[in-house]
């Protein structure tokens, strides 16, 4: 219909450089520690999520330990068990996926797909890594603390977080604790303005809304929805943090501890965990948007098609970013809240499951009459598409009020979110890190150690939590180190969970596998040349790889197509780049 | 191709496992068997729907595989198929959600014939209370507790006098009465759960909240807690047992009053002075 | 929750807004060529530096908001005891609204190229925001004096929290307005730039001065009167 390409040329202003933006390195130091080039933030963001996600990684294989074989092991005692799940789940939640998502991947592949030289603030951008470095060393420190860091659940729920039952509760665990998410956050603030005025700004000329790929639609709506639900944990935490250091009553009602009334009174749990749950559901979906977006990507590359029902997607990922913010109170059916309100978050909770169904659908619609190389970037999209429709489905479950009472707090609970928001975004994440390794480092993973990798991640994984929702569903209940025998058990769970702990084990072997090749492979990988995959987007156009400081030689490059022009009907190749100016086929013929 | 085996297994594994594995849910002992059929409605829609993804997706990945000279299809999008899978979805999500509801409601109001019971957890025990002969429960306040009145029960109170208190024991509770279960926490946020009931709901410190449930069968059942309270939370265990009337009555009986338990002194003074001579 | 979602709705309203003009609804597969991007679907012509700013204020709005959201629910509760609002306040408010004016006069001064009232304006900025922040930690110190401490009741301590939240966000906003003070004089004087930061402290001193009414009439207590009132129309 549209068909600019005539005549229009001559009006695009001249391609300004604006190098004095660039703060162009000038030593060793500058170039490799505190660098203001995006791609380099990246690569440090990486590294240390990926280094503070080992640690939370080898936290699972101690609490899958004294699951598997309770009694076994003496060192876990229940103390030391609940500061093993509490700092588990806080790192892989904020420390790793998303500091991993925004932090990595939004800081590497948002100025490049854009057609930005570089962020727009960057040296913010750089105090933003910074500050998320303070931040993982504060609570790293945790474990050295006396008294250990804190075992309060990563949840957090006052008052057992801040009262002596708890480990680290009335020492040093919980205020470093909270320091650490309060840096966090401030840290991720200076980031997120970053990624979202650089997609706002900083796009190349030609790139519009629409031409954006799906991966920068979704680290866009992730980031706008983070720097909206942080607060909400910041003022948690800041009120939390008054409550245990300077005595006031925000969260604390009146109570009685191991006999002895304390000071506090009048305080409520419950606005804690409105506040907190305000910030912890659209946290959920600021680590799935990413991983939704890059997942496309992934599968439209690989596939050679076009992704199915591009406009769709896109007003998914808005709708799925707008409705997170009203559903918070899911998690809280059976917190003793006012009872109506199941009403409305059970409705908007299963409406929510609507757009994302349709995600689901155009991906696998895309693999319809496709050409598909199955790569491992495709392998890990597949492996996506299997653990996020089972770990979205069981979510129906526990978003319908009703159903969630028996299932809320369970094995099940556990089962479900880690195979909707640990599994599913990590292979989304391992997708994406063979998918654009070639770009960073210039060559290519191993390949047999990746296929080692994925087969064992993803059988493993599926193996490890599949069967841990009938553990949930026979009634054990989650945050117990042991749940012996009681009577209600149909059938013994120590085989059961026996087996979860050897695959979980076996799993998390595998993973050292992957960080060999991916150290190995920046020496030994096999040259990968520009565009390995024969992708259209930007960061694939670059005229060297990996990209220099600036990212595009003299010009930005100039956008004239949407993102997945694969298999287009008459072209030459197979896929058009999307800086391709292409000439002798008209649009009109398409429609 | 591998892959599009794996995927098969993977859906004919999960099915299997769901079918065959011994490991589901204990037999009920409320009335809340309209949970369990809720339950059952979403797994059969979810499974379907899962099988279904999967299997489509093992059936692409093997029929458009890469050959050489293959091409993609070149299709942007197709409104209608888009529209009929949204609608499609639609209808599912409302066929779980709307039962769903329905069965929320009735969780959530209590028929005026069920007796009180109150619940007051502390890390990391259980304690209940009952209205005695009035039928009443006297108020009750954190700020009240101490060694002789471990569940803050208000002194000034008539109506709290004849309340039984069991105080870390067993509770009784008679078969085929609703019972409305006050729940309440004296240091942290803990959760009353008993796994054949279904139904459970947290405890908040200085707040009362409530469930109501009609136990169906005699037996005994363990009380877990369900919401992380410290260190003492996997061990945070209690028996509740349903007894027939009779055998309810005659476990009443034994129970003493707050007026009994608040007045040891001078019970013990008298005993005392019995035994001097 | 209702302030932050009123507060979030605001948010996607103007998202919204700006969404609607960005094409949402073509079909990218049947435009080629750059010109479908010009001219309104194009980035905007503002500098980057107020798209960021803009976005930043969003943030500390969330922010406040959530507080706000935070002290009603808590202030249903029994123990709530509201605080007599210090007189002081209002000369503090004064003294805000001063600074505010102050490089407001700085912005236009800059757009006219005087760089004395330039000058003048910042500075005079500067030192009646520190007056600002000088005359809120002497109504801390009177409060605590008169006996209202931070942890006596929620009431207080909410006041402390918030009065201190915001006095954090003018500390922050003192260090980049002592940098647009530094180059506005000297060697690094350069017009151009120097007018873009000066209308960057003015857009966050006007923001911050403007969460402080809101801060005042939630700490007064006249939020929740106008909130009661609101629910008595309704019913």
């Amino acid at each position: 219909m549209v068909d600019a390409t005539h005549g229009a040329v001559d009006v695009i202003p001249p391609a300004e450089v604006p190098e004095v933006e660039l703060y162009h390195p000038h030593s060793w130091w500058t170039k490799y520690v505190f660098s203001q080039d995006a791609k380099v933030i990246a690569i440090q963001y990486s590294g240390t999520a990926i280094a503070i996600g080992m640690v939370a990684l080898v936290l699972s294989w101690l609490m899958r330990l004294q699951l598997g074989f309770p009694g076994t092991f003496d060192f876990i005692t229940p103390e030391a068990y609940y500061q093993f799940i509490t700092m588990h789940g806080m790192i892989m939640v904020i420390y790793l996926l998303t500091a991993l998502f925004l932090g990595g991947f939004g800081n590497y592949l948002i100025p490049l797909m854009v057609g930005a030289r570089d962020m727009a603030f960057p040296y913010v951008n750089m105090l933003s890594y910074w500050i998320y470095l303070v931040a993982v060393l504060v609570l790293v420190a945790s474990f050295f603390a006396p008294g250990g860091p804190t075992g309060a659940g990563w949840t957090l729920y006052p008052p057992q977080a801040i009262l002596g039952g708890t480990p680290g509760g009335q020492q040093a665990g919980i205020i470093l604790m909270l320091v650490s998410l309060i840096l966090f956050i401030i840290g991720f603030t200076m980031g997120g303005l970053n990624y979202v005025v650089t997609v706002l700004q900083g796009r190349t000329r030609g790139m519009t809304l629409m031409r954006l790929p799906l991966t920068v639609w979704g680290i866009f709506t992730a980031t706008v929805m983070a720097l909206l639900a942080f607060p909400a944990l910041f003022v948690a935490s800041v009120m939390m943090l008054f409550d245990r250091v300077l005595g006031t009553s925000f969260f604390m009602p009146a109570l009685v501890e191991m006999g002895e009334q304390l000071s506090y009174g009048g305080g409520s749990p419950i606005l804690f965990q409105h506040l907190f749950w305000f910030f912890g559901h659209p946290e959920v979906y600021i680590v799935a948007l990413p991983a939704f977006g890059i997942v496309s990507d992934l599968i439209s590359t690989h596939a050679r098609k076009n992704i199915f029902g591009y406009r769709m997607m896109v007003w998914a990922i808005i709708i799925i970013g707008a409705l997170s913010f009203i559903v918070w109170a899911h998690h809280m059916y059976v917190s003793g809240m006012h009872p109506y309100f199941g009403f409305f978050f059970a409705t908007t909770t299963l409406i929510i499951a609507v757009p994302t169904a349709i995600k689901v659908y155009n991906w696998v619609l895309t693999l319809w009459r496709g050409d598909i190389h199955l790569t491992l970037p495709m392998l890990f999209a597949l492996a996506f598409i299997v653990t996020f429709v089972n770990g979205g489905l069981t979510g129906l479950f526990l978003g319908n009020v009703v159903v969630d009472v028996p299932l809320s707090d369970t094995m099940f609970v556990v089962a479900h979110f880690h195979m909707v928001m640990g599994v599913a975004p990590i292979m989304v994440i391992f997708g994406a890190i063979y998918h654009w390794y070639p770009k960073i480092t210039g060559r290519m993973m191993n390949e047999a150690m990746g296929q080692f990798h994925f087969w064992i991640t993803f059988v493993g994984a599926y193996a490890i939590f599949f069967p841990m929702h009938y553990v949930g569903l026979v009634g054990v209940p989650r945050r117990y180190p042991e749940i012996g025998e009681p009577a209600f058990i149909t059938a013994p769970v120590e085989n059961l969970n026996a087996f979860i702990s050897v695959a979980a084990l076996v799993v998390g072997f595998a993973q050292l596998v992957f960080l060999f090749n991916l150290i190995w492979s920046i020496w030994y990988g096999r040259e990968a040349g520009g565009n390995p995959w024969r992708a259209t987007t930007l960061e694939w156009q670059t005229s060297e790889t990996p990209p220099p400081h600036g990212n595009f030689g003299k010009e930005l490059p100039i956008v004239y197509r949407w993102a997945y022009d694969y298999s287009v009907p008459g072209a030459k190749e197979d896929f058009i780049a999307q800086n391709d100016p292409g000439t002798g086929k008209t649009a009109t013929g398409l429609a | 191709m591998a892959i599009a085996l794996v995927l098969v297994l993977v859906v004919v594994g999960s099915v299997l496992f769901h079918a065959f594995s011994p490991w589901w849910w204990t037999p009920i002992a409320s009335n809340w068997g309209y949970i369990d059929s809720t339950l059952i409605i979403t797994f059969w829609i979810t499974g379907a729907v899962f099988a279904a993804v999967v299997l489509f997706m093992a059936y692409c990945v093997w029929r458009f595989r890469h050959k050489e000279g293959n091409v993609a299809h070149y299709e942007p999008e197709n409104k209608r198929l888009e529209w009929w899978l949204t609608i499609l979805t639609g209808l599912g999500v409302t066929a779980m959600l709307v039962p769903g509801l329905f069965v929320w409601n009735q969780f959530i109001t209590v028929p005026a014939d069920a007796t009180e019971v109150e619940v007051i957890a502390q890390q990391w025990q259980w304690s209940y209370r009952l209205p005695g002969a009035d039928g009443k429960l006297g108020t009750s306040d954190s700020r009240l507790i101490n060694a002789e009145n471990p569940l803050g029960i208000n002194p000034d109170d008539p109506n709290g006098q004849d309340d039984l208190v069991v105080e870390a024991a067993d509770l009784h509770l008679p078969m085929d009465k609703p019972v409305k279960m006050l729940l309440r926490s004296i240091d942290v946020l803990h959760d009353f759960y008993v796994p054949e009931f279904r139904a459970k709901m947290d405890m908040i410190p200085g707040s009362v909240t409530y469930f109501w449930f009609t136990p169906t069968r005699t037996g005994t059942f363990e009380v877990l807690c369900a919401e992380l309270c410290g260190t003492g939370h996997g061990f945070m265990r209690g028996i509740v047992m349903i007894d027939t009337a009779e055998d309810y009555a005659t476990w009443l009986g034994e129970q003493s009053t707050f007026a009994q338990l608040s007045a040891p002194e001078q019970v013990g003074a008298a005993e005392e002075a019995v035994v001097r001579p | 929750m209702s302030v932050i979602l009123v507060f979030l709705l605001v948010i996607a309203g103007i998202a919204g807004w700006w969404l609607s003009h960005q094409g949402l609804m073509s079909k990218p597969w049947l435009e080629h060529g750059p010109a479908a991007a010009f001219p309104d679907t194009d980035v905007t012509g503002m500098p980057t530096a107020k798209v960021g700013l803009g976005v930043f204020l969003a943030v500390v709005g969330c922010l406040f908001a959530l507080f706000a959201s935070a002290y009603f629910m808590r202030m249903e509760l029994s123990d709530w005891q509201p605080l007599p609002i210090p007189p002081l306040l209002w000369l503090n408010t004064g003294v805000l609204v001063l600074s505010s004016v102050a490089l407001q006069c700085a912005v236009i001064a800059a757009h006219r190229g005087q760089i004395d009232m330039v000058r003048l304006g910042l500075v005079t900025g500067g030192l009646t925001a520190l007056a600002f922040l000088a005359g809120q930690l002497v109504v801390w110190r009177d409060l605590s004096a008169s006996g209202y401490f931070l942890e006596a009741n929620p009431a207080n301590s909410f006041f402390y929290m918030i009065t201190g939240m915001h006095g954090l966000h003018i500390l922050g906003g003192l260090v980049a307005l002592a940098r647009t003070i530094s180059g506005a004089w000297g060697r690094r004087y350069q017009p151009e730039r120097l007018r873009l930061s000066v209308e960057l402290c003015a857009m966050y001193w006007h923001f911050l001065l403007f969460v402080w009414f809101a801060v005042f009439v939630l700490l007064a207590g006249w939020a929740a009167d106008f909130i009661d009132i609101c629910r008595q129309l309704l019913t």
